[in-house]
This record gives structure tokens, sequence and C-alpha cells, in this order.
């Protein structure tokens, strides 16, 4: 075997990603000092960034600060303020981390956090969403709207499922003209929504350089500090630009045949939230076998655009709906989870799955056992099926993880050689 | 047969017993076979409109789990570690056979576990199973979710008809909802009875009694209520020096007869609870107007009981525990969760910061539906009791 790898891919992308997160956080502390422009609280997943785009309006995600937190060691002190008032071990963490720094004044930055002028509960799957902002609503004394949007029970959405949205983000509109105190424009809500379908382009682009061999970046790890910027800036120029300069670096990497490893010895598909108080550490463990993922499900919480949808200038309202519907992946149900790792695995040429159970998130966790199932039995794909958490620095057992992912790829190697064998 | 009133009391209350933990569903069964080419269809908890399911002319079939009956040997490995039991015993009844009389089953956004259970039900059993996922809004304060209640019911009559080979008419469903009116005033009734005599009317019977309508027609069921209600003040109960507590959190999950009956034995009257919430949803009867479907939806939006599966921020649901202990005159709050329950786990925090706002004393036990052993829990509440009893 090969001497173990640590490095990764650092490119200039990266580095403009982490500018403009840090751009974000200066513009939501000044809000918190000056109290303007208002911010608002709204969830990563099927975010409609768009409206708050047309306003001008702040968007603060908990979500993006509990991972902060968590990827910066930080996590652990509010998870256990947030013990010490009631909440229980099994509560999911990043709700608690979330809490937690709010009830002890800390912020991922050290700037200042303002207090959300709405608090936007857009219910996308995640029940545990809802909880969570009725207590930051609870906490805060912010007023809350909660944007219910249908699950997808089945394939697509029904006619009734779109007017519903619609009907609501049109409440909505009214909700940010008082925040705001200015009348909605919808030609600039429409040049919002064009930035969005300019950004899903360029980044559904993206996620298919992976499918070359081998792939210019992680599509886990890589995509995942790719994300911030699709969430913040997706409705923007900023985000345009981004992810333009973002796919020509990667193209000419494509072009140049640059890999995440000097040789890409396994392509996987990962299933699940990464541990993001182990980080890198979980990271090392891919890297030490040369394993990159090709594709995940996790980059596709705030939307699925790999398969072609894109937001429509022309319908606004309809497609925003249609996004937080059906085009992202914790409103998608159970079965079109599996249906999407199986698209990744032949599409993308991956070697084999590895699912994440994470201890916070019934929505992606609740039934691994049965999707690993599927996988192994049904579709004869190796598949590998580990747990830990992905706020909580106290659910990572390093010793035991190594150990199967070990195997795991150990075992993929086997094949591999025997594979060669057969075809000499 | 009781020569006083006429009413079998212990016999109806041991068949109640009997029937709220058989996993075989053998009066469903029977049902099904007094009745060519009806169906019956399960729901998983907290609510669910029962009245479009009689409409169709089939029966309701309420799935809690499988308690302490069934050992899970299979579900686990398909739901793995921090899931809750419910889920976990409700896929291994499937996967080992017992929901055979079962023609369908409805699952309902309450949270992410049963969510995705339904889906995995799907894979595994919708070749001979009606397996459906029912969207109940979360946003009571929009006037659009209403008229997307109405649709979503819409379609669930299609597809009921569509199984039962029926057409359900307006008048179906009216009379639907007039049967199940008059069962939720009887279960009211009890309610009421054992607010105001708790000694009269242990909570482990008044359970198993309603826990039994799971599994019968709604009109024997209504009239089992009536006839218990009848026969209790005869009954030569003792009272005894307890608390009386409202018991919060077992909404969905249901902990053992077992445990009912420790939380009594060790000195609480329970006054007011939320065990199978989903069978007294409503504050008030549901109207029977023009438009069945419509009343069905409204009232759920604007009549519900508070409910941590049902969110509605017009009024937070702390402020409805608090009410409940005072119209109960509670002297505590003994929180009853299941294991992993997230809802309940969340809203444990907004409760009890309310409770202690307003003085009131609360108990937290943890359970699971297949716990055997009490003795912690026993001593737990014995010694809440004993320091509100002689404070």
């Amino acid at each position: 075997m090969a001497p173990a790898q640590k490095s990764e891919y650092r490119g200039y992308v990266h580095q403009m990603q982490k500018t403009l997160m840090v751009n974000w956080y200066e513009r939501l502390g000044e809000s918190a000092l000056k109290g303007w422009p208002p911010a608002v609280c709204l969830m990563v997943s099927g975010n409609c960034i768009e409206l708050l785009q047309a306003f001008d309006v702040l968007p603060i995600y908990p979500e993006v600060n509990a991972l902060q937190l968590a990827i910066r060691h930080q996590s652990l002190e509010p998870i256990v303020a947030a013990e010490e008032i009631g909440y229980a071990s099994d509560n999911c963490a990043y709700v608690k981390a979330d809490i937690g720094a709010y009830l002890k004044g800390i912020t991922p930055t050290g700037n200042k956090m303002p207090t959300a002028a709405l608090i936007l509960c857009n219910f996308v799957g995640c029940n545990t969403y809802l909880k969570w902002f009725e207590h930051v609503s609870a906490f805060t004394g912010a007023p809350m709207y909660v944007l219910d949007v249908p699950f997808l029970r089945y394939d697509k959405p029904t006619a009734d499922d779109i007017t519903y949205v619609v009907k609501q983000l049109k409440e909505l509109v009214g909700l940010l003209e008082g925040i705001t105190h200015t009348k909605f424009d919808y030609d600039r809500f429409k040049q919002a929504v064009q930035y969005s379908a300019e950004v899903e382009s360029l980044w559904s682009e993206i996620k298919h350089l992976s499918k070359h061999s081998p792939s210019p970046f992680d599509a886990y790890f890589d995509a995942i500090t790719l994300m911030g910027p699709l969430y913040v800036y997706r409705a923007s120029s900023v985000g345009v630009d981004f992810f333009r300069a973002a796919l020509q670096e990667l193209k000419e990497r494509v072009a140049n045949g640059q890999g995440v490893y000097d040789e890409e010895r396994f392509r996987i598909v990962v299933e699940g939230p990464p541990p993001y108080p182990h980080f890198k550490t979980f990271r090392d463990m891919f890297a030490k076998w040369r394993a990159c993922t090709v594709a995940s499900t996790y980059s596709t919480v705030g939307g699925l655009w790999e398969f072609g949808f894109r937001h429509d200038p022309e319908n606004p309202f309809e497609s925003v709906a249609l996004h937080m519907i059906e085009n992202n992946v914790t409103n998608r149900n159970y079965l079109q989870r599996y249906a999407q790792i199986e698209r990744y695995a032949d599409e993308w040429k991956a070697d084999g799955v590895i699912i994440h159970f994470v201890k916070s998130c019934r929505l992606f966790s609740a039934g691994q056992g049965d999707m690993r199932d599927y996988f192994t039995k049904v579709l004869k794909r190796p598949t590998l099926y580990i747990e830990s958490d992905l706020e909580d620095p106290r659910y990572f057992s390093e010793a035991q993880i190594r150990n199967r992912m070990d195997a795991f790829f150990e075992s993929l190697e086997h094949q591999k050689t025997m594979a060669n064998v057969a075809g000499e | 047969m009781n020569p006083d009133n006429g009413i079998d009391l212990a016999g109806i209350l041991g068949q109640a017993a009997t029937m709220a933990q058989d996993v075989t569903f053998q009066s469903v069964r029977g049902w099904k076979a007094q009745h060519e080419n009806a169906k019956a269809i399960g729901y998983f908890p907290v609510y669910t409109p029962v009245e479009l399911i009689h409409a169709a002319g089939a029966l309701p079939v309420g799935l809690n789990g499988a308690g302490d009956q069934l050992d899970i040997q299979h579900a686990d490995a398909r739901f793995g570690s921090f899931i809750c039991s419910i889920v976990k015993t409700t896929m291994e009844l499937a996967l080992t056979g017992h929901l055979e009389p079962l023609d369908g089953m409805l699952f309902h956004s309450i949270c992410d576990s049963a969510r995705n259970l339904c889906f995995v039900y799907k894979r595994h059993f919708a070749e001979n199973l009606y397996v459906d996922f029912l969207h109940l809004p979360h946003n009571p304060s929009s006037v659009a979710s209403q008229e997307f209640l109405v649709s979503e019911y819409r379609r669930l009559k299609k597809n009921l008809e569509n199984l039962t080979n029926r057409t359900v008419t307006d008048q179906d469903i009216r009379l639907a909802i007039k049967v199940y009116n008059e069962n939720r005033r009887a279960l009211s009734d009890l309610y009421r009875y054992r607010q105001e005599e708790p000694h009269m009317l242990p909570t482990a019977e008044l359970y198993v009694l309603q826990r039994a309508g799971n599994f019968m027609p709604v009109e024997e069921h209504t009239q089992w209520l009536k006839a218990v209600r009848q026969a209790l003040p005869n009954r030569p109960m003792k009272r005894r020096d307890s608390i009386r507590v409202v018991v919060e959190g077992s909404f969905c999950e249901q902990p053992p007869i077992g445990f009912i009956k420790i939380l009594e034995g060790a000195g609480c009257y329970v006054v007011d609870d939320d065990f199978l919430l989903g069978k007294r949803w409503f504050t008030e009867d549901v109207p029977i107007g023009d438009d069945p479907i419509h009343d069905l939806a409204e009232s759920y939006v604007q009549r519900s009981v508070y409910s941590s599966v049902r969110h509605d921020w017009r009024k937070p649901r702390f402020l409805g525990l608090v009410e409940k202990v005072k119209a109960g005159k509670a002297d505590a709050v003994v929180f009853c969760l299941a294991k992993f329950c997230e809802p309940a786990f969340f809203d444990y925090v907004l409760f009890k910061r309310e409770l202690e706002k307003e003085g009131i004393p609360h108990l937290l036990i943890e359970f699971e539906e297949k716990m055997f052993t009490f003795d912690r829990a026993r001593t737990e509440i014995e010694t809440f009791v004993e320091s509100l009893l002689f404070e």
C-alpha cells in the first residue's frame, strides 16, 4: 500500500469562500450594532433566500452557526449549557449548540449576532426545525412564521402543494415589507431568482466534474466548503462570480489531470452529514486510502440541482415553491434518497457507498439500516455503515470508526485486485 | 353481569384489557370475517381523520406499537441506535406478519422517524398494503392551511374509494363525523368524571378502555364507554392519599400498563393525560355542515387540542399545559417521555420553563414501551409524591 496521505485539495476557491463567509458574519455584526439591515433567521434546507435578497434582508442560518462552532471545536460548551436547562442528551445537538450559544453569548467569529426581526421556519421535512425555531422564538422573543412545505409524498408535488406554498410565500412578502418598510419590488425578486438560476447551473456543472477520474475535488468535504456561499450568496451577483470562478478553477484541474490525491484509488458516495467536530480526522480516514467522494447527499440539503432543476425568473414564486417542495434532499421521501444514491453510484462510477448515521438527525438517519440492506443485498453494492454525530464531539469513537473504514477499504482493494486478476 | 345495574363492568374492562394488548388483532380479524370484502386501515399515531376511513366502509385500526408483546428481532437492524421503540415495533409487527389483517397503513407528518418509517414500509410492503402519508399542515395562521388540508383529505378519500371500490358520499362522511363526535364526547365524559372522582376510575382502566377502541367499530366502543360511565358510581372504591397530577408526553409511544399502575400505586391520581391523544383530538364537536371534508379540515386547523406534534405558535403549547393543570386542579405534572422521542423531549424544555414560572412542581420519567421493571420509576415517583404530600 502507498504511504498514507493527509493532503487535500486547497484551492483559490477555498480562500475565496472563507472571505465571503467572513464578510457575511461582519455584515451580521454590523446589523447587530446598527440595527440595520434587518436579519431573518431561516433554515438551510430548501431556503427561499431569493425573497430575502429582494428586500436586502440578511439571512441568519442557525445550522451554519452551529456547524461553524463544531468545526472550530467550540460546540461542547454551548451543548452542555443547553443540557443544563433541560435539553436531553438525545436531542439534536445542532439545536443545543445554537440555543446554548445564544444563552452564553457565543458566536462563531466573536462578532455580535443580530436579534432576528423574524424567525422564518421554512419547514422542509425536518420536524426538528419546527421545534428549533419555536425555541429560538421563545428565548429571543422574536416573531415566528412557519412556512409549511408539504412533504413530497409521491414522486412529484401536487398542484395543491404548489398553490399552498406560493400562497404562504406571498404572505411572507407582506411580513418582509413590514420589517423593511419597503414595498415589494417584483423585478428585484425576478433578478434574484435569475442569479439563483445562474448559480445553480454553475454549481451543477461543478458537481458533474466529479464524474471525471480523477475527480478534481471531493464532492463531500470540498463540496461542504462551497455550500456556505451557496446558501448566503446564491441569489446575488456575488454568488454568480464566486461559482463562475470555482468552476473555472476546477475545470483547469480536470484539464491538467489533477485529482484530490496523487492517485485516486477509490470513488465513494457518502450519505449523511459529516462529523463536524472531527471533520479533519474523518477526512484523513478517506485520504489514507486515497478515497475520493464523487457524490454526496448532504451537499444537496440546500438544493438538488445536478439532475436539472433551476429557479425560473419567468415563474419566480412557483419555482421557489418547487425548490422548497421537490428539489432539496430533506423534503424528498426516503425512497427518493435511495434512488438518488443509486444514481450517483451508477453515473459517477463509484466503488462503494458510505452511510454515516448521525445521532442528532433522525431525518437523515432513521432507517439507514434499511438503506444499507437495500444497497448491499438488493443492489450488491459495497456499503459501509458508521455512526457518530454532526455536532456533539462526545459521540465519535475514532478507533472504532477508523477500524471500520480501514476494513471497508481493504475489502474494496481486495475486490479490485480479484477483478483485475480475473480480467488478465 | 352485575345485577345492580345490568352492566358487566368487570367484563368490559377485562375484554378491553385483552384487546388493548392483542398484537394478533383478533377483533379486527373477527370484524373482517363478518364484513365480506371490507377493509381495515391501520394508522400510526397521533391523529388521523378516522371519519374518512369509516365513511369508506373500512375499519380504522389505531396502532400504538407492540408494547411488551413482541421481541424486536428484525427492526433494530433497520432503524439503528437512538430511534424510539414504537418505530421499531411498528416495523417488527409488519415484518413478522402480524399486520396481515390490515389492507392499508397511514402515516403523518409528526416526526422524522415516523416519516421515514412510512417509506421503509412502502419499500417492503406496498405490494400488498396501501401505504400513504398525510401531510397535516403546520401553519394554522395561514388561511391557505385549511384549503390545503381539504385537498389532502380529498386525495385520501379518493385513495380509499379506490381501495374499497365504493364511492364515499358527503352523507357517509357526515354520518362518520356524527358517530366519532359521540365517541369523543363519551370519552370526554369519562375524563371529566375521573377528574372529579379520580379514585373511582383508575387510569389504567380508563387507558385500556380507550385503547380497545383502536380495534373495534366506533359505535360499539361508544356503547362500552357509556355503559362504563353509567356503572362507575356504583363501584365500592376507597379514596387514598394521593396527589393530583397531569401526565404529559405520552402522546405517541405508550408506556406499559404496568407503568401506569405504578404511577397510580405510588400515589398519583391522574386527573388528565395525553395517552392516545388522537382519540380526543378536538376541543369541541366537529360541525356537520354542507361540506363535511371542509368541516374536518377546519376542525383540525382551528379546534385541535395542543400537541407536541401539531405546531401552532398562535398559542404556544406550554400555555396549554398550564391551562390543563389549572383546569384539573392538579398539584403537579409528571412528564412520561418515551426514550428517544424528539418532539416530547424538545417540548419538555419550554414546558419546564413555564411550569417553573408558575410554581408548578414537575417530575420527568423516561420510559420505553417494552420496559418490564419499574422499581426505579416507582422510587422516583414515590419520592416526588412524598415531597409534595409532606412539604
